[in-house]
């Protein structure tokens, strides 16, 4: 009886050292990376920012005049960076995240024109199905692509939605999901813009 | 003698006991990302990578451990490996990170890695676990490779496509488009044709293996020389 005790509690020490162990090191390469990993998040930010709103439109810093909303997706903050022209307002790119995906989260940035019309969409992060919903992705497909220039006026509202939901914008072979996903977070975009354009261009607002 | 010993691990790994092909270990990221040859590639080289360091730390610590919590403390030492290269990843391999994305984690899940580190690094001394390593995820990212080819020939039309995510700008005209106007077979791109095409694979195998039985008995001599040089 006591050679078992004594076995058990050896058996529980070495694993609650090797778990201090790896934790530790897991925290220490985290403490590591974390400056690395937060500058490549920083950089293709930018390098996205730049292919949502052309360059020739604004002479601003764009990626330091950020603002914040809280009332799009009430449990989400929404991080707004403006583009302005010799400080008229521009474009909006907003940092929406669609929930609805078919695995989890998806990352986008959507770009909307003072004019209502989208000036680009880009997926920035998500875990969609490989080969399938990941057609959203830029670089895989032309899919995206297929924003620009849209508002609320080409297409009408309610047509904003996938072929199979009645609407215009294309699904994928074997991945209605994801497309839907996007499609919406990009229309409740336009929709707030249309409402709430003076406060998401208002320099006092979380600057 | 020793030189047979390495010998045997180099071949164990690579044929007689791949993980793909004959332990039929790891089918899971085998399965989701051999569809094209550049996510397959991403994938074995990130899984060897692994099981390098794993076997490596496994064998080192083999007389620490209790038998009676090993496995427990293997799982520990793979997830807390597993952790520390998706967080290199993401610093200094920023673009294949996001190409690999959801299946970095993954490969704790790969029953290849407990596997070897149970079967064979356990057991073993650190240079020949670190060698056994090597050998087996050569071995499981050989048969990715393949199969990967494989589907995206089938499934698209092409080879090599995309290599530039993960060799940079110039690799980005690497890619052949092998049928012109090809429309694709969406089969062979879902997971069904990885299990079809795997099948074909271990399929092949067993041909060869028999062919070479068969002839064996006259050139037994010769193959165990072959094997040995190898």
């Amino acid at each position: 009886m006591k050679e078992i005790i004594k076995k058990s509690l050896t058996g529980a020490q070495v694993l609650g050292l090797f778990s201090l162990l790896g934790l530790g090191l897991v925290v220490l390469v985290a403490g590591l990376t974390e400056g690395r990993i937060a500058a490549n998040e920083r950089q293709a930010l930018l390098d996205n920012l730049v292919k949502v709103v052309p360059a020739d439109l604004y002479d601003n810093d764009i990626a330091s005049d950020v603002t914040t909303i809280t009332d799009l997706t009430p449990e989400l903050p929404v991080t707004v960076y403006r583009a302005r022209q010799q400080g008229e307002p521009v474009a909006a790119v907003f940092t929406i995240i669609a929930t609805n995906g078919y695995n989890g989260d998806i990352k986008l940035l959507v770009a909307v024109h003072r004019a209502g019309y989208v000036t680009g969409v880009r997926a920035v992060a998500h875990k969609e199905t490989p080969g399938l919903g990941d057609g959203i992705e830029a670089n895989r497909s032309q899919w995206i692509y297929a924003f620009d220039g849209k508002s609320l006026a080409n297409p009408k509202p309610e047509q904003w939605a996938v072929k199979r939901d009645g609407g215009v914008f294309d699904q994928f072979t074997g991945a209605t999901i994801t497309p839907r996903a996007v499609v919406n977070a990009v229309k409740k975009v336009l929709i707030y813009f249309k409402q709430h354009q003076d406060k998401v261009f208002s320099p006092e607002q979380g600057a | 003698m020793m030189a047979s010993e390495y010998g045997k691990i180099v071949k164990d790994g690579l044929w007689t006991n791949n993980q793909a092909l004959v332990a039929l270990l790891g089918l899971c990221p085998l399965l989701a990302t051999s569809n094209t040859i550049i996510n397959a590639l991403g994938l074995g080289l990130a899984t060897l990578t692994t099981l390098v360091c794993t076997n490596t730390l496994v064998s080192l610590l083999r007389r620490a451990v209790p038998p009676e919590v090993r496995l427990p403390v293997f799982v520990l030492i793979i997830a807390s490996v597993v952790t520390m290269i998706e967080l290199a990843m993401n610093a200094w391999f920023y673009d294949l990170y996001k190409i690999l994305g959801i299946f970095i984690p993954l490969i704790v899940t790969n029953c290849t890695i407990i596997g070897r580190a149970e079967a064979y690094a356990s057991k073993h001394s650190v240079g020949k676990a670190a060698l056994d390593g090597l050998f087996m995820g050569l071995g499981f990212t050989a048969v990715l490779v393949v199969l990967g080819g494989l589907r995206e020939l089938v499934g698209a039309g092409t080879l090599l496509a995309r290599a530039e995510l993960m060799f940079g700008e110039m690799a980005r005209d690497w890619s052949i488009i092998v049928f012109e106007d090809y429309s694709g077979m969406l089969l062979a791109v879902l997971p069904p044709g990885a299990f079809i095409g795997l099948g074909f694979l271990i399929a092949l195998k067993n041909v060869i293996d028999k062919r070479l039985a068969q002839a064996k008995p006259a050139q037994a001599i010769d193959i165990a020389v072959v094997t040995e040089s190898s």
